[in-house]
Order: C-alpha cells, then structure tokens, then sequence
C-alpha cells in the first residue's frame, strides 16, 4: 500500500534529485539534494505584476482604513475560529496567485477563545466591539481555556511576582506561540502522507503501559491527524487539493502558504514563524522556470503574493498587550540565507526574490524577515542585503555559525523575533521574561517593592548602611534571585502543562516529528541597568536616598566614572556575563515541564518601555520610570567609545547561556556609515561580518536620522510605511505609542561628527 | 621658528622608552575617516584655529589621556574582524603629526601587524628643517593613505581662516607626490568662507596637478554640531550665522573639485 503512494507522487517529484527524502519525511534532504546556489547579484529580478500592484494597493487602502478605525477594521464575535470556521476569503480572487485568510475578509479579525475568554472579550470591548454572551457561557462555564487553568493552580507567590510586575508578559492568557511547523511537509508530501506517517508514529506510541507521558502523546498525535485532516478541508473550500504533494511552483507556495494559514487560523500565538522556506520554494521555482513554465515575472509574482498575505495576519489582542508589544505584531518571522553543515551557502535567487518584496510592495513590518548571516554567504548577497537594510530598516541578523553550532543543524529558523529553533523536531516552550533590575532594587529593599511598598520577594534584612556596600550587597541580590527564579520558572511550568492541556498547537505540531526536544524559554530584562547599577555599587560608592518608608528611591554614586556596560570595558562586561550565567544556574535547580531544555534570552521588544515604567531608580541614574534599553542594548548614554566597542559588549554575552537569543538593536545616522552608497553598504557589510566574527548574536539594523523620526512623530501622515526595528521584530513607527515613540526617538544613534 | 621647535617636543613627550601618545577620544567606528570601518584616535592638540572646527576641545596641547602606541593598538586590534580588507587604524586629532613620535612608533607597530595605517592631517606641522621631517619621510614609509585637507588655496585667505599659511601644506603635498605617497584631498565647503566659485576652480586646478597620488576628493558640507562645544568652552563661535551649505553649492564644489575622477580609493590598498 505504502509503496504504491510512492509511486504515485514520483511524477510530482519529477525532476528532483532522489534521496532519503523520498523515503521518510525530510526536507532538509531534499534541500540539500536540490538546492540551487546562486552568487550573482540583484540584476536578474523583477518589479511587481500589474495583479500585484492591483492588490497590494486595495492591501495598503485596507491597512489605512484599519488605522484610521482606531486599529481594527473588523472583527469576529461570535466564531470561535478553527481550520473550517470561515468560509473561504479574498482580497480580488481573479488576481491572488496564492489564496487564503484567516476568516472570510481581509483585516478581520478572528475571535480565538481558548487562550482566554476574558482576554478575547477584553480584546474585542477595547475596540468596540461586543462580544457574544453565548460564547462567553460556553467558554467560562463548559468548555475549560488556558487561561482558567493556569489561574486555578498559580500560587500566592506567583500571583504577586506577576501582580508587582518583576515577572512580566506571561503566556498565561493568549497563545505561546514560537513554533515553527515544518511547512514545506505540506508541499512535498501532501497531507495524505503525513497522516500515514503521524498514524504509524500512534500505532507505535508506548508499549500499552499508559504513563503520563505516553497519555499526552499519544492524545497530542490524534489531535495532529485530526487537523490535518481538516486543513485538507480547509484547502478544499479554496479549490485545492492538499492530499497529494505540490505539482509545480505554484502550488508549492500555496501548499506551503495553506500550512501556515492552519497555524493562524487556529493558533493566537505570541510568535507565529514562517520558518525558513527559500531553498526550498527556489528549487520548485527553478523546476518550472527550466522547464520554461514560467518566468522570472511569475516567479516574483508567486513571492510578492505569498509576502503580501504575511502582511495581512491579524490577531486581535487587548490594550495590555498591546503597551507590552506594539504595532500588531505578529512575528510571522521568515528566516533566509545561511550555510549548510556542508559549507555550501542556502544563498538562493528566492532569498533574493524575498527582500525584492520590499521594493516591489513598499516596506511593511511582516514578515520579519531575518538573515542568517555567515561570512561565507556570496558578496552579492551581503550588498544587496545592505541596500534594503539602509533603505528600509526592515532587516534582522543573525549568526548563522553560532547558532547552526548551537543546535547542531541547518535546518534551523526563528521562532519569534530572536530564537533559533531546528525545524523537524525542535519545540519551544515560550516564557517571557523576569526583571533584573527590579531584582537590584528588591536586594536593597529587602524584597519590598520600591514603588507599591508591599513584601513582594522574601522578606529578607534590608541594605541599612547610607553607602552600598559591595558584598552585602551581592549576598542579598542572590537571595531575592533565588526566589525569583523559583517563582518564575515554577509559573512556567504551570502555563506549559496548561496550555498543552487546553490550548494544544495540534495544527502546527502537526507539521513537525512526532518526538520532539523542547527548550525552556526563559528571559532576562533590564540586564544593562542591572549590570550598571552593581558596577557602579562596585566600583562607584553608591549612597542611598530613602524616603519616609525606609524604601531606597534614589542613588547617588560619589564616584561618576565607574565602568559601564557598553564600551567594551570588561570590568563592566564580566558583571553582565555572569548575570546571565548565574540568573539561568538558579533557574536550573528546578523541575522544568516535559523535561524540557532551559534556556534563557536578552530580548525585550517593546516590552523595555513597559518593564521601565513599573520600575524604580535603579543605582546607574535611570530614574523611576524611565524605559529599559533594550534587549542586550547598553543604557542609552552609557556608550562613550563609539558603535564598534558598544557591539563588543553585547558580543560578550554568553550564548550558550542565552540561547533563546541577545538582541541588539543597533540605529545609525546614514552618514555615519560612509559619504556614499557603496561605501555605506561596504561599511554595513564589514560591521555585520566582524559582529558575527566576535560571536555577536544577533542585530536589528536602523538606519536614519533622529530628524525623520522626530518629523515622522509630528506629521504620521508624511511616513506611513516607515519602518523601524525594535528588539527583535518591525514596525510602523506610526503605529507605536507615543511613549514608545519617544523611546525609540532617545535610543542611541550612532552619529560621525 | 624657535618657539616652534620647542612646542613640537613638548607636545610629544618622548620618555626614555615609548613615546606617549595624548589622546583626545577614540571612536571605534570610523566609517568617514578612511578606507572601511576605522578605529579612529582623536589625538589632542592643535595649533590651527579653524573658523569652522567643530572639535575646540581637542586644541590644547599637552593634556588628554596618555597611552603608549602598544597599548592603543592592543586596544584597536579588538575591533580587527570590523575591518574587512581595507579598514584599519587613522590617527586625527587636533592635530596628529603634532606628535609624530607616538605616530611613527604606532604605525610602525601596526604595519609589522599587517594593519593598514591612515593619517589624518591638515599639514600645518609640516616642515622640511631636522630632525622633524627626517621622522615625516620615516613616517611616510609606514603610512598607507594621508587625508589632507585644503581649506583655502590662497594663502592669505587660508591665514584669516585657519591663523596659519598653507605654503608647507602644498610642500607637503610635493613631497607627497614626488614620493607616490597617496592622499584623500578634503575640502569643508563653508558659505562665504570656502565656497567662492573662482576659489573651487583654481583648487580644482591644483588637484590635477598631483592627481597620480590623489585616491579621492570628498566635499565636507560644513555643519553646526561643533556649536554646543564652544558654548561648553566658552568661546565666541566664529561663523555665528553661518548656515551648512545648500545641496546644491555642495553638488556645484564637487563638479569643480572634479571628485567623480578620483576613484583610486576603491583598490586601497592593493593598487
């Protein structure tokens, strides 16, 4: 039975080199058996079809009509979205290569119950909008969500780590996202043989000897066979049949589009991943444009479409999450280029056709696009790169060597903004993050918070002395630590047993193997004005101002010049370091779900603004309030030695710790990186490479002038598809709040005088 | 003459072992400075008083941090995998061959390393009398590109705007030339200083005449950034009123200066 599917699907795989792949699920062999290098430049692409143009144009008139809604064009109320919930939507069927929304119009947005009941209601009033009483009976008296789950067995202690904000942005009422299904399964195989293969993984699950374990998986694979049976369904309502594998270039991008269109329209994730996917739709385009089937013009074509429905996802979320990350992100995150563990770089002409996205339809903050950068990828790349980096900030990097060496494979993507995730058989379970500088404060408080005045981290003997001295100091950011990283940790285990339980990804794990690793992601924030302040309690004399409570509200350091995080100063550097590594030590000790791999991350996102306001002074001089830098970013004003030894800091910070990600977000003024064009992308190029080259992991690339920002603040209107990276993902500057805008207005921009 | 003499050894202080370099600041990211991504050691003194300078804070002479050339290359070797094939180490200042003894140890070190040496001069310490230009020639052997800027071509003009002639700035260049020595020519295009046509034209002129040494000729729009340091030093700052240059007057300089001909820089430093 089996050998005759095989077959059948040899005249859809007619053309390829054969390999393993054919006889087991494996993509990357059949990247690695096909792939086609290119090391050209950028002259072979084309600009956009006239279909293109028609549609993103009706794509950008609907994005202005959802801003000018106050956010939300439309919504669903009543719903609860699955694969068939909708029937199927257009932007202008006659002219969409690639098909398929989320619901059954563009903009509108799904009503996604199981997260949360509260959280999609407060969701939906936030925008106006009123949410079905029905639904709300259903969902809060019949049918269990996340959210109910995670509250039921929370202790005191973590409901007042997250009350007092040292443990912020927790998945416990919306999707945790961060999974990267293994699309192009979907295209390859087509869905039947995925069936057949999750079938034989549940016939062979356990032995009979029903542990814990075996129950869950066991359960997890029936879910996965269900929906993909659904997702066949869901194709159907669009004209397609996905039990067979893709027949041509087309179809590939659709099939493929068509697994990720699963994951949005059931999934309301923190992170919803593309995966990396150019070799692989390359090698199907350069079938057909060999075969003479299509053009280089068709080719761009099928790309264009695929990116513009990636601008289109919507979730809708509350204002809470909104200050904590905004602009509507989505982190449909699209990882490109990087090299093979056989030295050969990934470098097709689709990693090329992706950024011509850019020029063809405008920039736009989706997908994420992030390259994985190598020293090896082929110059034309690198500049090319370059180029749209200058000219729409929309890029991410990432190095491709640490990572690949990390995860010990280059089928690797990003999850989310930063994280690397192998692609075939690797979960993560997302955790936020635990505030640091908090942490400091709640050292010299005696674990009473510094802003409410209640005993929030154990009530341990406070600094009394006016000057902080260094030791004493120590010894009690270790107890508060110690505590936190308890409480944070044991919160997440709490949120991942219950999102499994009442949540399950079932539609995107579909798309990957049966037995998975799983990391635990844990994070880290106001690292650099943790590291400040206990280098300026080391080495600058802190005295401590206290109000009427006895709470330290503010510091003075006799001595001004003490190291600081972000010039290269290893004094300052080596207290970042051993945060890190101590911080994930302490999270260590404890049981981590599923038996999952911790791992810790230095990303913020826009979280920094938020995490700053709930913050008191921190012994560095960042005043109450006052944003966090961000990610892995020194404290804005700290770098006195010029972008390269401000690079140099954050490279230090310890990878193998922080494997979920360090994020620096690096602004430059365009003259700063030469006084012409190619001269600045030489200068990008190099920055990059030596970056890379000192273990840097990752880099958002901005590049403008304070002034456009400022005019961009004032006159919204004159800039609507400015763009600008933040920790870890893109935005329109336009649509972040003003604080937030002010933020990114302050941040460090590297300036030549 | 004298009294420039004795001013030169006490800019250097020349120790028994290294000389000691005073340095103003370092930016470990030059992109403006030279070939490629530079680290760039603003070194602290000057004695021109350029009308448009923009760093009044690196005048003095004789103060700023003190460091032996081993230890600033230490310290910009940490920078090396920035530098791809052309970037490398700039000395600027102030006024950088002030104190040639800490360049010629440094470029002479960084050579031996393999990393590609530029310096960044107005000229104004330039002389032909011993033992000063004997350490300029030794210098030269260990300087791959010299950055030289001609703020004014005629000489009485250059004295009102800089307080000093620039006939040894011109014999620098002479020796420059006679010695295939390669230089990036820079011109800071101030309005109703440096930006009369007739002026542009003859600098132009001049250009051309030692154009087989000339990698690059670069426009640098004069602008105001330098403003709050004169207000921190309390200077009266000369061009009170003067406004950057329009885009246009920066694109007229450059079609006088004929930059678009000099396009040597792109080999640096494999000519």
């Amino acid at each position: 039975m089996k050998e005759l599917k095989t077959e059948t699907t040899q005249n859809y795989w007619d053309g390829f080199t054969a390999g393993d792949w054919q006889g087991e699920i494996d993509v990357r062999d059949f990247i690695q058996q096909n792939l086609t290098q290119y090391d050209g430049d950028e002259s072979f692409l084309e600009g956009p079809t006239e279909a293109t143009t028609t549609l993103n144009n009706k794509v950008i008139a609907l994005k202005q009509k959802e801003r000018e809604a106050g956010g939300v064009l439309d919504a669903d109320t009543k719903v609860p979205a699955t694969l068939t919930s909708h029937k199927a939507g257009y932007i202008e069927k006659d002219l969409e290569k690639i098909v398929g929304l989320q619901t059954d119009k563009p903009l509108k947005r799904a009503f996604m119950p199981y997260g949360g009941i509260r959280m999609a209601e407060d969701a939906l009033e936030a925008y106006g909008y009123k949410p079905d009483p029905e639904m709300h009976k259903i969902f809060s008296e019949w049918r269990k969500t996340h959210n109910q789950g995670v509250f039921d067995v929370y202790t005191p202690d973590m409901r007042k780590a997250r009350h007092y904000k040292i443990v912020t942005g927790l998945p416990d009422a919306y999707g945790r996202g961060r999974i990267i299904p293994d699309l192009p399964r979907v295209a390859l195989y087509g869905i039947d043989r995925l069936i057949e293969d999750k079938m034989a993984d549940g016939a062979n699950l356990g032995d009979g000897e029903m542990t814990d374990s075996v129950l869950r998986l066991r359960e997890q694979v029936s879910e996965q066979i269900r929906a993909l049976t659904n997702m066949k369904e869901m194709a159907a309502s669009y004209g397609y049949d996905i039990s067979r594998p893709a027949a041509n270039a087309q179809e590939a991008v659709q099939w493929l589009y068509f697994g990720y269109l699963a994951a949005i329209k059931t999934q309301n994730g923190a992170a919803m991943s593309v995966g990396r996917i150019d070799a692989f739709m390359d090698i199907f385009i350069q079938r057909d444009l060999d075969k003479g089937l299509i053009s280089e013009k068709d080719a761009q074509e099928l790309i264009d479409q695929f990116v513009m429905k990636l601008r289109l996802v919507r979730f809708i979320r509350t204002p809470d999450y909104n200050d904590l990350f905004s602009g509507d992100p989505i982190w449909a995150t699209l990882s490109m280029a990087g090299v093979g563990m056989d030295g050969r770089h990934h470098v097709s002409k689709t990693s090329f056709r992706v950024l011509k996205t850019l020029e063809n339809m405008g920039a736009a903050p989706e997908p994420n696009i992030t390259l994985l950068w190598d020293k090896r990828l082929p110059d034309g790349f690198k500049r090319y790169a370059s180029e749209v980096s200058i000219d729409s900030s929309t890029i991410q990097y990432e190095n491709d060597e640490l990572l690949r060496d990390q995860w010990g494979t280059d089928y690797y993507g990003i999850a989310c903004c930063v994280s690397a995730q192998p692609v075939a058989d690797g979960v993560q379970f997302f955790g936020a993050r635990a505030n640091l500088a908090k942490a400091v404060l709640y050292a010299i408080n005696g674990g009473v918070d510094e802003l409410a005045g209640a005993q929030v981290g154990p009530n341990a003997e406070p600094i009394t002395s006016d000057y902080i001295d260094y030791d004493e100091f120590m010894r009690k950011f270790s107890v508060q630590t110690d505590w936190l990283a308890d409480v944070y940790v044991n919160a997440l285990n709490a949120i991942h047993y219950m999102h499994d339980k009442y949540d399950y990804e079932a539609e995107e794990l579909a798309l990957k193997n049966t037995r998975l690793d799983y990391t635990f992601a844990t994070g880290i924030s106001g690292l650099s004005h943790a590291i400040d302040s206990i280098s300026a309690i080391k080495y600058g004399h802190v005295k401590i101002i206290r109000n009427e409570a006895g709470i330290a509200v503010d510091f003075k350091a006799d001595n001004d010049d003490y190291p600081r995080y972000g010039n290269n100063d290893d004094r300052a550097d080596q207290i970042g370091k051993d945060l890190i590594k101590q911080f994930y030590n302490k999270m260590n000790t404890h049981h981590l779900y599923h038996d999952a791999k911790l791992s810790t991350s230095v990303l913020t996102i826009t979280s920094n603004v938020v995490y700053g306001k709930n913050t008191g002074t921190t012994p560095n001089g960042r005043q109450a309030g006052e944003p966090f830098s961000p990610g892995a970013n020194p404290a804005y004003g700290a770098e006195k030695n010029g972008a390269l030894a401000s690079l140099m800091s954050t490279a230090k910070l310890p990878y193998k710790y922080a494997t979920d990600g360090i994020s620096n977000t690096f602004g430059v003024t365009p003259r700063t990186l030469g006084n012409d064009v190619e001269g600045q992308k030489d200068t990008l190029v190099n920055m990059v490479d030596g970056y890379m080259e000192n273990k840097g992991m990752h880099l958002n690339i901005n590049v403008f002038n304070r002034d456009t920002l400022r005019d961009a603040q004032a006159h919204p209107e004159k800039y609507p598809t400015l763009t600008v990276r933040v920790s870890g993902y893109c935005v329109y500057f336009a649509d972040l709040t003003k604080e937030q805008q002010d933020d990114v207005i302050s941040r460090t921009y590297f300036e030549a005088m | 003459m004298k009294i420039y003499e004795q001013d030169l050894s006490a800019a250097t202080a020349v120790t028994d072992k290294a000389p000691i370099g005073y340095v103003h600041s370092i930016e470990t990211f030059g992109s403006v400075d030279g070939p490629g991504i530079r680290y760039v050691a603003f070194l602290q003194g000057c004695r021109m008083r350029c009308q448009f300078c923009h760093n009044p804070d690196t005048w003095n002479i004789g103060t700023g941090d003190e460091v032996t050339a081993d230890e600033m290359l230490a310290d910009a070797k940490r920078y090396r995998a920035f530098w791809g094939t052309q970037g490398g180490i700039t000395t600027s200042g102030g006024e950088a061959l002030l104190q040639i003894d800490f360049i010629l140890d440094l470029f002479k070190k960084a050579k031996a390393d393999g990393i590609t040496t530029c310096l960044d001069t107005c000229g104004q310490p330039f002389t032909r009398k011993q033992p000063w230009f004997g350490k300029f020639e030794e210098l030269m052997k260990y300087t791959d590109i010299s950055m030289v800027d001609i703020k004014q071509i005629n000489p009485r003009e250059h004295k009102r705007l800089t307080g000093w002639s620039n006939e040894n700035i011109f014999d620098m260049l002479d020796y420059m030339l006679e010695h295939d020595k390669h230089v990036w020519i820079r011109h800071v295009l101030v309005p109703q200083r440096t930006d009369y046509d007739y002026e542009l034209i003859q600098i132009g002129n001049y250009i051309k005449t030692i154009a087989p040494i000339v990698d690059k000729v670069e426009i640098l729009p004069y602008h105001t950034m330098g403003v709050p340091k004169y207000e921190e030093l309390g200077i009266k700052y000369p061009l009170d009123g003067i406004e950057p240059p329009t885009t246009l007057r920066v694109k007229n300089a450059e079609r006088l200066l004929h930059t678009s001909d000099y396009t040597n820089y792109k080999n640096f430093p494999n000519y």
